[in-house]
């Protein structure tokens, strides 16, 4: 081992240590240690055994769940008849400390392995916990969503801040929060944002600091991109039906081969199945295809709005909902936007164009408040799928050096590397007094 | 015995009401075409892959309804009860006491399924954890690192190539088929033979008790809490596949 060598690995030491000091700090591919250098790899196989940080389980730090009563009067059509209470996790310190609220990706829910990593992380450096759902997870739809149909950035943000609000009230009865802070990754960053900006105005919170993990910048750039995915189907989506049964056969493969099903299942998976990237961009495009579907299938129970479910038609309980199902399973989430979203809300923006609607829901359109708010910083990856070519560049325009890029990690792969976790940490640090 | 008894009426109470459902009127009333009907959007010849053979849908959606309800008024304030009164390490010596006759059951669907390394796997745990394990109370065999087959008499069937039959979702037990039910007998008599043999009679009574308890207390499922419309046709298809597997393993 040459001087060269030994110094270099001494500072790639040094400065993983100081890394969470200086959170800001580029990050660059030399020093950068998160093993997944394929984009789309780090965003199926997320962050490989032995890369982790040591972390209390869930059970040890009792994150547990909680049901709220958002609209009390609400009467759900009995398709959906158990959605009516918002289901939410909470891990509570016994002594005052700051609280996080953390807020899930699209379709992902409170206790999604991505917040419950989050929420082990942050309650071993001394925070409360609140972990909240997606406005996309259906759950949320049909608790605590006001108008039954998501995607909307502000009316989003108002209704997470109404359930943030009540479910403060119910806890401030028993524990002491000395600062309120928030964390989401995703589309959960994206909501973020706006609800951070809600709080400037409402003040209910006052958050001390925000982060912002892989958020989209437009939303519509980014469900167009993942909706594309589908098109890497080999053969094109007629073949959906074989592809499909590759991956069920290839992961049955894996699963017999191995005695314990450890947290690297998927990693072994698919080095088993030798996927190539078009492969895995489908599968990820199928996998949004499929939890895009549970949530528009809610909004048109919710709304009756006859998108493929007949208008006026009642379902009950027990319906056979196979060709429901099966449409939606042939849709993306932009045919959703343009002919579910768009005609729903058009009527209270009398003259808005579907551009308009697009523009609006992209933190462009609120990128003068993200500029001033100190508060508020980003962690990304500069090889996110979800970006088109480009826009990673907009974090960097407008935080600066509030905004952390990592050189790799695809999106959200490596959210639970143990560098990343350090970071996301130090981010909040000094707030527990 | 009790167990094989409760078990068998389930199961019998299932097929009687199978057999007895009947297609509901249909009520001709003409809808507006929604945006996207079936007709535009799903090709003529498209498959349904996550299809599985449902012919009894209509009451195995009441069942899993009625599942639902038992958890919440019943089941889970039980098992909740269970995790506040008795203390973990309790718990955690009685999960390992039933994973324990878990293993004999392999053992014996090992044989059957002619199988000598599952056989040799199940039989290597039984030996260590009823001896060293203190009667199974604790699992020395995992920690020793040794591999835990998991073969009941469903998958033996399965093995010898009977085929799944319609899907079944069992009152309290949940989803399954017709083969997975009717291999549940085998393996209760089996297990209650076994205890019979080991276990006074009033811990006998309790004990399919506390076997129900500890395996819902480790089983994370919710009925509904996914919030998907969906829920009941994903699980079916998990289930299904997940079996299909199971059996090939």
């Amino acid at each position: 081992m040459t001087f060269a060598n030994v110094s270099q690995r001494l500072m790639v030491g040094v400065y993983a240590l100081l890394l969470p000091l200086f959170a800001s700090a580029t990050v660059t591919v030399e020093n950068y240690g998160y093993p997944l250098t394929d984009r789309y790899v780090a965003t199926v196989v997320g962050t490989p055994e032995g890369y982790e940080p040591q972390l209390p389980t869930a059970e040890q730090i009792n994150f547990r769940k909680q049901w709220l009563d958002v609209f009390p009067e609400r009467k759900l059509p009995d398709l959906i008849w158990y959605g009516h209470q918002m289901i939410y996790s909470v891990a509570l310190q016994d002594h005052p400390a700051p609280l996080i609220f953390l807020i899930a990706g699209t379709g992902a829910a409170h206790n999604g392995a991505k917040n419950v990593n989050m929420a082990r992380a942050f309650f071993k450096a001394g925070f409360h916990i609140v972990s909240l759902s997606s406005p996309t997870y259906p759950n949320f739809v049909s608790s605590a969503s006001t108008t039954g149909v998501v995607g909307h950035a502000e009316r989003d943000a108002q209704d997470l801040y109404r359930v943030m609000e009540m479910i403060w009230a119910r806890l401030d009865k028993d524990i002491d929060a000395t600062s309120f802070n928030l964390a989401g990754y995703s589309l959960g960053a994206f909501n973020s944002a706006y609800v951070a900006k809600l709080d400037e105005e409402r003040k209910s919170f006052n958050f001390r600091k925000v982060l912002l993990i892989n958020p989209p910048v437009s939303l519509y750039n980014s469900i167009s991109l993942l909706d594309r995915m589908v098109e890497n189907i080999p053969g094109g989506e007629d073949n959906f039906d074989k592809f499909f049964d590759r991956l069920v056969t290839g992961f049955g493969k894996v699963y017999k081969d191995e005695d314990v099903i450890g947290g690297d299942f998927l990693y072994q998976a698919y080095k088993a199945m030798d996927l190539r990237d078009e492969e895995l961009a489908a599968l990820i495009g199928v996998s949004f295809r499929i939890s895009s579907g549970s949530l528009v299938f809610t909004s048109d129970v919710m709304t009756d709005f006859g998108y493929v479910k007949p208008r006026g038609l009642e379902l009950d309980r027990y319906a056979d909902l196979t060709v429901y199902n099966q449409v939606l399973n042939h849709l993306g989430f932009t045919d959703f936007y343009h002919n579910f979203f768009y005609p729903f809300y058009k009527a209270d923006y009398p003259g808005a164009s579907r551009d308009d609607f697009i523009s609006a829901v992209s933190l462009k359109s609120i990128a003068d408040y993200l500029r001033g708010a100190q508060k508020i910083t980003v962690m990304h990856n500069q090889d996110d799928i979800i970006l088109e070519p480009g826009e990673i560049e907009f974090f960097n325009d407008v935080f600066g050096d509030r905004a952390t890029i990592y050189p790799h990690g695809g999106h959200c792969g490596n959210m639970n590397y143990r560098d990343n976790v350090a970071h996301m940490v130090a981010t909040f640090a000094g707030g527990a007094n | 015995m009790k167990a094989i008894i409760l078990r068998s009426m389930a199961l019998a109470a299932v097929l009687l009401l199978a057999a007895c459902s009947t297609t509901e009127p249909v009520k001709e009333q003409v809808y507006p075409e929604p945006v996207f009907s079936a007709q535009r959007i799903i090709p003529a010849d498209a498959i349904d892959i996550t299809a599985v053979y449902d012919p009894w849908e209509p009451m195995n959606r009441r069942i899993y309804n009625f599942n639902y309800h038992f958890d919440q008024w019943v089941f889970l304030p039980v098992v909740r009860g269970w995790q506040a009164v008795v203390p973990r390490p309790a718990r955690v010596g009685v999960h390992n006491f039933f994973e324990n006759f878990r293993d004999v059951r392999t053992m014996v669907n090992a044989t059957l399924q002619a199988s000598p390394t599952k056989l040799l796997q199940s039989t290597g745990r039984v030996l260590v954890n009823s001896t060293i394990g203190l009667f199974g109370l604790i699992d020395v065999a995992s920690s020793m690192g040794m591999a835990k087959p998991d073969e009941d008499f469903g998958q033996t069937l399965g093995h010898w190539g009977v085929g799944k039959g319609p899907y079944l979702v069992l009152p309290l037990l949940g989803p399954s088929n017709v083969r997975d039910g009717v291999g549940l007998l085998p393996d209760s008599y089996l297990q209650n033979y076994i205890q019979g043999d080991l276990l006074a009679k009033p811990v006998r009574a309790t004990a399919f008790l506390f076997d129900s308890i500890d395996t819902r207390a480790n089983t994370s499922f919710r009925y509904y809490e996914t919030g998907s419309a969906f829920e009941y046709q994903t699980v079916r298809w998990l289930y299904s596949t997940k079996r299909e597997l199971d059996v090939e393993k």
